[in-house]
């Protein structure tokens, strides 16, 4: 599936929630179900600090295309983390690079990327990019 | 009691239209008065009547807009001498808040007193505004921090001021009232023992001077510093409180216009207490606002005040306290209307997300107390801060919110 495939396919999913109740339950479960990075990779290179969550985000190239792995210390964060990696994991760097990652404004969790809610998940996207521009300019 | 209470804070609410709105589909509960409190239609009106009517750049003019905004202005300086019961008018500095005001004291003040060895006590709990400004000081002069630690119940430890304080001593910073617990501390006590060896005190009131009566005389001490957009005043402007003769020996900081006396080439002399420190125009507008926010207090009064914050405090601690799993930090007997909590493996974060959906504004994380949390081996709380207009029944819609953020989690 390319990442315009997999926010469309995040974004019918999210129709389907009537209230912010629900939204927010699935992120949760979201949150807990992944288990999304290797310890050996939650190190302080790996951390992002945001004001008030802090995200691990790790990267690895095989075959070509990029596999992320991330936690964070906030289980809505996490959840949020999991989605975007599940819209960018295994793309080339290309791509990912290129993305537009409209869905979280789409499934309306805009909020949480704004530079002022301090949660890392921003400076996580930023940094996911930064590693497929390292990757493609290899 | 419950009926006094919706009657007198109905009325007092009224004044506030903030405060009447949806969030997300919810009542507004505004418990983040900690960080900014919310401004009545006296401060509101304040500002746009200045702008509406008389807006002119102060002291210099000699027309009548001038005039009137100069005596705007200058009232407002009275009424905070007036409000912490300064011993002369001069020794209010307008600031930009108690941020710069700190600065202020450190980059003259503590630029010319500070040297090498000599050091600063500070506390485990002050604010990162109160320990920043000290340390660039301190890396440049080669001066020293001490740090006085705090209990589990968030107080000082009063039993190590005595062996903190000693002859290197030259200056003792510390907040009046915790930003992060609420707690009220007993800084005329180290005033005293600072004095007694010889050393300034500078208090960070930000988090008192919106809860308490302060005098300044009484509690002898050297600096006292707060912000108007805490105390029901507008953002972007505070006070700088110094005794005259130690504001007297101090050098200026900014330059510019107003805080000279005559200007050459050879020769600047500087002008005298408070404009010496007053570089450029000031925030006109916000400074007569900030008046307007003193008028408020006084004329609700301090039994009002404090008695309504009280109510809120002692009736959410007992609600929060029926929750398994939770930690509240700051049980000191001397507190503020601010209760800083944490539920055991959940993030303040995803708390403060969820009551934020559910209509209830609270401040998550570390508060810039950066060194307390690590204390209290967290990454932080959830903080729920009252204001004069907060009810019990905003109480109730904060704890039924928490506890469905709570299930939504678990």
């Amino acid at each position: 599936m390319t990442i315009e495939e997999r926010q469309r396919e995040i974004i019918s999913e999210f129709n389907m929630f009537t209230d912010w109740m629900e939204k927010y339950e699935y992120i949760i479960e979201l949150g807990k179900e992944l288990p999304l990075i290797d310890e050996m990779h939650k190190t302080d290179d790996n951390l992002i600090r945001g004001c008030q969550s802090r995200v691990w985000l790790h990267a690895e190239l095989q075959d070509g295309k990029i596999t992320f792995t991330a936690d964070s210390d906030a289980i809505i964060t996490k959840g949020l983390v999991a989605l975007v990696i599940r819209a960018l994991n295994n793309q080339t760097p290309h791509d990912i690079a290129e993305a537009d990652l409209y869905f979280v404004k789409e499934i309306g969790l805009n909020e949480h990327l704004s530079p002022t809610r301090s949660n890392g998940l921003a400076s996580m996207i930023k940094q996911m990019k930064m590693y497929a521009f390292a990757y493609a300019n290899r | 009691m419950m009926i006094k209470e919706t009657l007198d804070i109905e009325r007092i609410r009224k004044e506030f239209p903030i405060l009447h709105q949806q969030v997300n589909g919810k009542p507004l509960v505004y418990f983040d008065n900690a960080a900014s409190s919310q401004k009545p239609y006296q401060v509101i009106d304040a500002l746009s009547h200045y702008y509406n009517h008389y807006n002119a750049n102060i002291h210099r003019g000699a027309h009548h807009l001038a005039n009137i905004a100069t005596e705007a202005f200058e009232n407002t300086r009275t009424k905070v001498q007036t409000f912490i019961n300064a011993k002369h008018r001069h020794e209010i500095i307008f600031t930009g808040g108690t941020t710069d005001a700190v600065n202020l004291v450190v980059q003259t003040w503590g630029r010319k007193n500070l040297g090498a060895g000599d050091e600063i006590l500070l506390s485990m709990m002050e604010h990162h505004s109160n320990i920043v400004p000290w340390q660039l000081i301190a890396e440049e002069k080669g001066a020293i921090i001490k740090v006085l630690p705090i209990t589990q119940a968030g107080e000082w430890d009063t039993s190590q001021i005595d062996s903190l304080l000693s002859e290197r001593t030259k200056l003792v910073a510390v907040n009046h009232v915790s930003n992060s617990l609420g707690t009220i501390n007993p800084i005329k006590m180290l005033i005293d023992k600072a004095h007694a060896i010889g050393s300034k005190v500078l208090i960070d009131g930000a988090q008192a001077v919106p809860h308490m009566q302060v005098d300044v005389q009484q509690l002898d001490c050297d600096f006292y510093c707060f912000s108007a957009h805490k105390m029901y005043g507008p953002t972007g402007t505070g006070i700088l409180y110094g005794k005259e003769d130690i504001l007297n020996e101090m050098p200026p900081w900014r330059g510019g216009g107003e805080m000279i006396k005559t200007v050459s080439f050879s020769k600047t002399t500087y002008n005298e207490l408070p404009y010496k420190f007053e570089a450029g125009t000031p925030n006109i507008a916000d400074v007569i606002a900030f008046g307007a926010a003193i008028d408020f207090m006084n004329e609700l009064g301090w039994s009002t005040l404090h008695e309504q914050e009280m109510t809120l405090l002692k009736y959410a601690t007992e609600q929060l306290q029926q929750l398994d799993n939770i930690t509240i930090y700051g049980t000191a007997a001397q507190k503020t209307g601010v209760i800083s909590f944490g539920i055991k493996n959940i993030h303040p974060y995803d708390l403060g997300t969820l009551l934020d959906k559910q209509g209830v504004a609270v401040r998550t994380g570390h508060h810039c107390t950066q060194p307390l949390w690590e204390f209290y081996e967290v990454v932080g709380s959830v903080r729920a801060s009252f204001a004069v207009y907060n009810t019990t029944a905003e109480v109730d819609q904060f704890m039924a919110a928490l506890r469905k953020s709570i299930e939504l989690l678990g």
